[in-house]
């Protein structure tokens, strides 16, 4: 599935894309707000949102568009709406009240951005990302502003700078990563997140993010996989899983009486190499069924991302409902969540403040781990617990029966995903589980992973085809890290726990670094399982021959 | 904006906010204006728009609970959660308050700072950076002792820590009256942040007028401060006597106070009363600040968001009408039975 769209061609050599990077403001001496308007640029950019996933979700303004086209075809009282809507979040939003008013532009948080490293493009500045709608601010809510105009750095909401504010909040993946060094904590992607709140009441959202919203919404994933089609998509797997180990697997679907949920993001259903994660959780409740795992699929729950977060909490509420919704119905105790990037920032940090009310009745407890008995006290309230903290509880109390060498002919190096860094804080966990599961294992150099990790360049709804420049401009500063690891200790294989990066890195490694592939932590585990029954294994999930287990005919 | 006006913009304040006091005092002899009236005022604006802006800002609530997590969360219990991972994504109130004492008074996430170079091709390395926390602490902490020594001219008998930041700041008594080092310092160190926003081509280019002028400001009340300790000796005693007085709310106006004083009397009051207003309130606000001052314990405890919208669900029961003859067809359990199809006559 080649995704670079046909009329736009990367450079030759990944070193090429640099040499149009100046990595300096062009202007020596003018200031940010004379510069001409916003110039929209094709690969820069993702399709407009079509009119009926806009219908689906009830929201405003759905209208054939394209960014491209000189009229945006907005409602006539756009300006006064984005206004309105601003006023209206300063007011329900400390983090957008604040961030507004204590910027003091010293800087630190420019280079830390993926987009600027990547683009150098000033206006990916993080600092000046955000003063695009810090400006129209002070125009409109500062009484310095309203008084002394451009030299409050204030600036009048026009189309124009409605655009530029548009090109730029779309050119954000909500990584978080200029939040780290930012003195006062001053979050790009909270900014982004309200910025893009605003777009969405004038119809301005992105296809890439409009479509699998109104997807989950309807079929309860991003993909718009139907029930019927998301039990034969698993029961493909279950064949291919046969083929490779002889073991035949029973994955539940909805089941009543279950004792935990499975939750994990579609996309691992549907595409390489996520397919592959996909079928290594597949095994591994296989396996556990014996030890007392009773676990069930959702096909009304069958998204674990959500893409709501990129378009209002509102949204990302109503998308994330079904989980509770579904742990009600079924009747389980906890919901288990797979590998997913922005669906933990979601769970951890905003799933039970939304949807709480909804588990309210429900038979949900406190997890415990059937197996181990461990109780995972950290997710008392929310009852939700990461598959790697699962897993790692699992390998730590030896219930799993492992053969790294399975794993020998990968040397793998970790991709901290964004969020599961910066919005929950999960590094150890994966780690503990690779270390286990592999014995070639390397980190990437320190300022580029953990708490620092950058960005597969095309989180918060980014991953689309057409933008594909950005995603390799993004994308440069993981790529480098990676193609350094890969030099350095031959590291052939990165290892990441988020469905996007998943979607994402391959494209950027065959750019960058060919000879380093993609793949999910759950992969590398059922790769090295001992399974009960299991036939003489020569390849893994992939089909590649074993180490030392080729065919010999 | 650009460099050029943005600096003569805020020198041009500068200058004109010397010459008002300057005219003020030496030509219309408006002391008492000066002296009492206006730093009075600006006491006051300072509090008072200090007040508004915390309020306005606590009045808009906290609905998610989103630290940034800068290192290893809280999760099985053999999973190390050293002391560095509790104040870096702490998990309880204490662990905040470390984490905020960290942000607060020593700038940890500015300590991070890290600088992008590239190399060769695609090339990029990252190499810690250090300089703008050195000098942001230097200037911080220097300004601090000044307001600390100043204290002297506002009691009567000087504080046991007025006294000790003073012996501490005069360490090198090589000079007489004793040279303090912060304000050296501070001069330094404010010229230091005035240089990297000018020599920095991305500051240069995201810098504001409202960048600029909080530094000449500073600049020049340090210079004056500088100037009337060191240079012009300004009537030391005269100078108390007013201080006093405004600080007992019995305020005089002594004879034989030079117009510097005035002039740097009057650039401080244009400093309180400025404060609330710009980006300096970044003083009060990092308190705040949502990504730093709440635990990353949401999964343990529900952290409650007083706007919680009502929302339209897509429930599974609509769910199951739309799809329920191929969810039956899959195999799939269902929850209502399909309508018995109506016979065919």
């Amino acid at each position: 599935m080649p995704r670079i769209p046909k009329d736009w061609k990367l450079p030759q050599e990944p070193g090429d894309f640099l040499s149009d990077v100046g990595h300096t403001p062009e202007p020596r001496v003018t200031g940010w707000m004379n510069t001409p308007p916003v110039e929209i640029k094709r690969g820069m950019h993702c399709y407009a949102a079509k009119p009926d996933r806009l219908k689906k979700m009830g929201m405003p303004n759905p209208r054939e568009w394209s960014a491209m086209d000189d009229d945006w075809k907005l409602p006539e009282n756009w300006k006064e709406t984005f206004l309105d809507g601003m006023k209206d979040r300063l007011g329900r939003f400390r983090t957008f009240q604040l961030f507004m008013d204590i910027c003091v532009r010293c800087g630190a948080c420019a280079d830390k951005c993926h987009f600027y490293i990547g683009s150098g493009d000033p206006k990916n500045m993080p600092v000046l990302r955000a003063e695009l709608l810090r400006s129209i601010y002070r125009q409109h809510f500062t009484t310095a502003g309203k008084i002394l105009g451009p030299v409050a750095g204030a600036r009048e909401l026009t189309y124009e700078r409605l655009k530029e504010l548009w090109y730029y909040l779309y050119q954000c993946s909500e990584c978080r990563r200029c939040s780290v060094f930012c003195p006062y904590g001053i979050d790009m992607a909270e900014i982004t997140i309200m910025g893009r709140e605003l777009t969405n009441l004038l119809g301005l959202n992105i296809d890439w993010i409009a479509a699998p919203v109104a997807f989950c919404y309807q079929t309860g994933n991003h993909m718009g996989i139907q029930p019927h089609a998301f039990v034969e998509m698993l029961e493909f797997f279950v064949d291919e899983i046969e083929e490779v180990t002889g073991v035949r697997v029973q994955p539940d679907f909805n089941r009543k009486g279950a004792e935990v949920l499975f939750v994990t993001p579609s996309g691992d259903v549907f595409g390489d190499p996520g397919t592959y994660t996909c079928m290594g959780y597949m095994i591994l409740f296989h396996e556990l069924k014996k030890l007392g795992l009773d676990i069930t699929w959702s096909t009304y729950a069958s998204e674990g991302g959500n893409f709501g977060l990129f378009t209002s909490n509102e949204v990302m509420k109503r998308l994330n409902s079904k989980m509770y919704a579904e742990a009600k119905r079924l009747g389980v105790k906890w919901i288990l969540g797979g590998e997913c990037g922005h669906m933990w920032r979601v769970v951890n940090q905003y799933m039970g403040t939304m949807n709480l009310e909804l588990a309210e009745g429900s038979k949900m407890e406190e997890p415990v781990s059937p197996i181990t008995g461990t109780k995972f006290e950290n997710a008392k309230s929310t009852k939700m617990v990461h598959i790697t903290e699962f897993t790692a509880d699992l390998i730590r109390n030896n219930k799993l029966k492992l053969d790294p060498s399975r794993n020998d002919h990968l040397t793998v190096t970790f991709h901290d995903s964004c969020n599961p860094a910066r919005g929950m804080g999960l590094f150890e966990e994966p780690r503990y589980v690779i270390k286990n599961v592999c014995n070639n294992f390397y980190e990437m150099p320190e300022n580029t992973i953990r708490e620092q990790t950058f960005c597969c360049g095309g989180g918060s709804g980014l991953n689309a085809g057409e933008d594909m420049e950005l995603r390799m401009r993004g994308g440069l500063p993981r790529a480098n890290a990676v193609k350094y690891a890969h030099e350095q200790h031959g590291v052939n294989m990165m290892a990441c726990i988020c469905a996007i990066d998943r979607a994402v890195l391959p494209d950027l490694m065959t750019y960058y670094v060919p000879e380093v592939d993609i793949t999910g932590i759950h992969e590398l585990v059922t790769n090295a399982m001992v399974l009960d029954g299991e036939k003489k294994k020569t390849v893994n999930l992939r089909g590649e021959p074993l180490p030392g287990k080729e065919d010999k005919k | 904006m650009n460099v050029i006006l943005s600096l003569t913009i805020s020198s041009l304040a500068i200058f004109g906010l010397v010459v008002i006091p300057f005219l003020g005092v030496w030509v219309a002899h408006l002391n008492v204006l000066f002296g009492i009236v206006i730093p009075y005022i600006a006491v006051i604006i300072f509090f008072l728009g200090m007040i508004y802006r915390v309020v306005k800002w606590a009045k808009s609530p906290v609905p998610f609970r989103i630290p940034t997590t800068c290192s290893q969360q809280k999760s099985l219990p053999w999973i190390k959660y050293t002391y560095v991972d509790k104040l870096d994504n702490p998990s309880t109130r204490l662990g905040v308050w470390g984490r905020m004492i960290l942000e607060i008074f020593f700038f940890r996430s500015l300590f991070r700072n890290s600088r992008m170079q590239f190399g060769t091709g695609q090339d990029v390395r990252y190499t810690s950076s250090k300089w703008l926390w050195i000098g942001a602490m230097a200037f911080h902490y220097c300004f601090l002792v000044v307001i600390i020594r100043h204290l002297r001219f506002f009691t009567q008998s000087n504080p046991w820590f007025v006294t000790l930041t003073e012996n501490i700041d005069g360490f090198f008594e090589m000079f007489v009256p004793a040279v303090y080092q912060s304000g050296l310092l501070l001069g330094a160190a404010l010229t230091f942040l005035l240089l990297r926003r000018l020599l920095s081509p991305q500051l240069r280019y995201i810098s504001l007028p409202a960048d600029y002028f909080p530094l000449f400001l500073i600049l020049t009340i340090a210079g004056t401060g500088i100037l009337m300790r060191y240079g012009l000796k300004t009537d030391i005693v005269g100078v108390k006597e007013l201080t006093m007085g405004l600080a007992n709310f019995n305020p005089t106006i002594p004879e034989g106070v030079g117009v510097l004083f005035y002039i740097h009397l009057f650039l401080v009051s244009i400093l309180f009363a400025y404060f609330p207003f710009s980006k300096l309130t970044h003083m009060g606000g990092v308190f705040l600040s949502p990504t730093r001052n709440l635990e990353n314990n949401n999964r343990a405890v529900r952290h409650i968001n007083p706007w919680n919208p009502e929302v339209k669900l897509h429930t599974y029961e609509e769910y199951e009408d739309d799809y329920r003859d191929k969810m039956i067809g899959a195999g799939l359990p269902v929850d209502k039975q399909p309508a018995p199809k109506e016979e065919k006559e």
